[in-house]
């Protein structure tokens, strides 16, 4: 195995103006990249570029700029592919406004075609609402059943009753990485049960893809859904991966333009491949970013990222409990290979909320609330988190800042 | 900082570390709930009106400090006023706060000196004016109050 290069943090920082803007005399310390990572110069560039030299409109024109959009969009279909390892990269991306689009599209599409009153599906506790409530809404149509695998005392996947809860499901849809927890969910191991069971699985990648390598080939994955703005690139795009055989079986999800081979006044007849699920203008200049997005995140290198945030990780779960013992509270596992660098944070007697609004005199941005995982809150028992989540621009200053603000947050509350 | 010690003043923490009629009333008081989905934050609000009264106020749930002594300096605020008195320092709070007629943040929506002074140990809150991110959190328990008001008026 090749040696993994460790990222140059402070040229890296170059590429993020953000970062080198000064507010009321303080420095950004982003520490929000689990919510929305920033998006380098590059990506920007590369947005810019398009809208002032190729924008078109796609799969329309004859001319020359609007074949160039149309290639410029179709390629980063295929870079898209190739990222997450698809094995028909052409074919198997779909496009959307969102990763919770993405969400919705599998269960208003897939879902609506593949399940009744007699099926089941299997989530987990620490899901995005992303990935429960789209499925509760089909449910009040179709009533299946929704089982959940539960979340164990030490903030993994209690797989126990994994194969019971299998038994009979059509589908498997689970995070790779809690996005409060930061837990690092067995996805191999998860979709082999799957399989063995006669299930589909379906995989959110939005905090595992911008940290970790994931190919749905090698995990042999059915449906994987990412969020190109939590990988340096831009908001407005989401992207669904569907194996070719399912989503050539997929009816359409949203209906009009560009989904059609075919209209007449009484029916119409469906486009063929991802185009099926793209209605309307889809994200040009969105797509041509998140290309850019991940030529930058691979030229840094996958492995050099990911461990660069588990140094992070180990560095600030050390300083936080040797400065605050158990007055600061992390909620999620302990450090180890399957912890990722999300770090929700709880105060007794402290309410998220305030800490954050402490965290931010010091220019330290972090995220505080439920983090759209309202039945996780119930399960640990806390109604809101402060999240510090690391990026590729973060260093152990930041970390030392953190826990700079948290020691104030906690003199000024006690 | 200033800014953070004129959100966080004395009156505020106080309230929060020790809410003021914590805890929930027996029928026929009503029972009203109020979510502030951004953060997660649960009120739940016991109310009792006796003859166009407020007679009693129980607060419960939980939330962060501006929301938490938000109920607090209200429950203690509203008791023993007329539903109309009530209505009218509502009025006020919100505009202390630069909360427009559809809720929404307006720094242009200012109060009057005199109204100010009718909020008493309400005007506290006033520093969350300037983080209009918190002002939900004011305002959590006073729209689950018109809520409540507006439930036993349609009775």
């Amino acid at each position: 195995m090749a040696a993994v290069t460790s990222l140059d943090v402070a040229t890296i920082r170059k590429d993020f103006p953000l970062l080198a803007q000064v507010r009321d005399g303080k420095r950004i310390t982003y520490l929000d990249s689990g919510a929305s990572a920033l998006p380098p110069h590059q990506v920007v560039a590369a947005m810019a570029t398009y809208q002032e030299t190729t924008h078109a409109n796609v799969h329309r024109g004859v001319y020359a700029t609007a074949e160039r959009a149309t290639h410029l969009y179709e390629q980063a279909r295929i870079d898209v592919g190739r990222f997450i390892g698809a094995a028909k990269p052409a074919s198997e991306i779909v496009f959307t406004k969102n990763c919770t689009e993405a969400f919705n599209l599998l269960a208003q599409s897939w879902g609506l075609a593949n399940l009744g009153p007699n099926s089941a599906i299997v989530l987990t506790e620490m899901e995005h609402h992303a990935n429960i409530v789209p499925w509760l809404q089909l449910q009040t149509r179709l009533g299946f059943e929704i089982r959940y695998l539960s979340v164990a005392e030490d903030r993994t996947l209690d797989l126990s009753n994994l194969d019971q809860l299998l038994d009979g499901a059509a589908l498997l849809s689970v995070t790779a990485t809690s996005n409060v927890l930061g837990t690092v969910n067995p996805i191999a191991e998860l979709a082999s049960a799957a399989h063995a069971a006669g299930a589909l699985i379906a995989v959110d990648g939005a905090q595992a893809v911008p940290h970790a390598s994931i190919d749905v080939s090698a995990l042999d994955l059915d449906f994987l859904a990412f969020s190109p703005h939590k990988v340096y690139g831009p908001t407005g795009i989401g992207v669904l991966y569907a194996k070719a055989e399912h989503l050539d079986a997929m009816p359409p999800f949203l209906g009009g333009g560009g989904m059609i081979k075919d209209v007449r006044l009484d029916g119409f007849l469906a486009a063929d491949g991802p185009q099926r699920f793209e209605a309307g203008t889809p994200p040009i200049a969105e797509a041509v970013g998140l290309s850019a997005a991940l030529a930058y995140v691979s030229g840094l290198g996958l492995d050099a990222i990911h461990a660069h945030h588990r140094s992070l990780t180990t560095y600030a779960l050390s300083a936080i409990a040797s400065t605050f013992g158990d007055t600061v509270k992390v909620q999620g596992p302990a450090d180890g290979p399957n912890r990722a660098g999300v770090l929700s944070l709880t105060v007794d007697g402290v309410h998220a909320h305030d800490i954050a609004q402490v965290l931010d005199t010091y220019g330290v941005c972090v995220r505080p609330g439920h983090h759209c995982a309202k039945p996780l809150m119930r399960r640990l028992g806390v109604n809101a988190t402060a999240r510090a989540s690391f990026g590729i621009y973060n260093d152990r200053d930041d970390i030392d800042l953190l826990v700079e603000a948290l020691q104030a947050t906690v003199t000024m509350f006690a | 900082m200033a800014d953070l010690e004129e959100l966080y003043r004395e009156i505020i923490l106080d309230h929060y570390r020790n809410p003021r009629n914590r805890g929930e009333l027996d029928p026929p008081a009503i029972r009203v709930e109020g979510f502030n989905p951004l953060c997660g934050d649960e009120i739940v609000l016991s109310l009792a009106v006796t003859d166009g009264v407020v007679t009693d106020v129980k607060v419960g749930g939980s939330g962060c400090s501006i929301s938490t002594s938000s109920g607090s300096l209200m429950s203690a605020a509203v008791k023993g006023k007329t539903v109309d008195d009530v209505r009218e320092l509502l009025a006020t709070f919100k505009g202390m706060l630069s909360v427009g007629d559809e809720g929404e943040h307006d720094p242009s929506v200012e109060p009057t000196p005199v109204n100010l002074r009718s909020l008493g140990e309400l005007a506290a809150l006033q520093g969350v004016a300037k983080f209009p991110v918190r002002i939900k959190c004011a305002t959590l328990s006073w729209n689950t109050l018109a809520q409540g008001l507006d439930e036993i008026a349609a009775d």
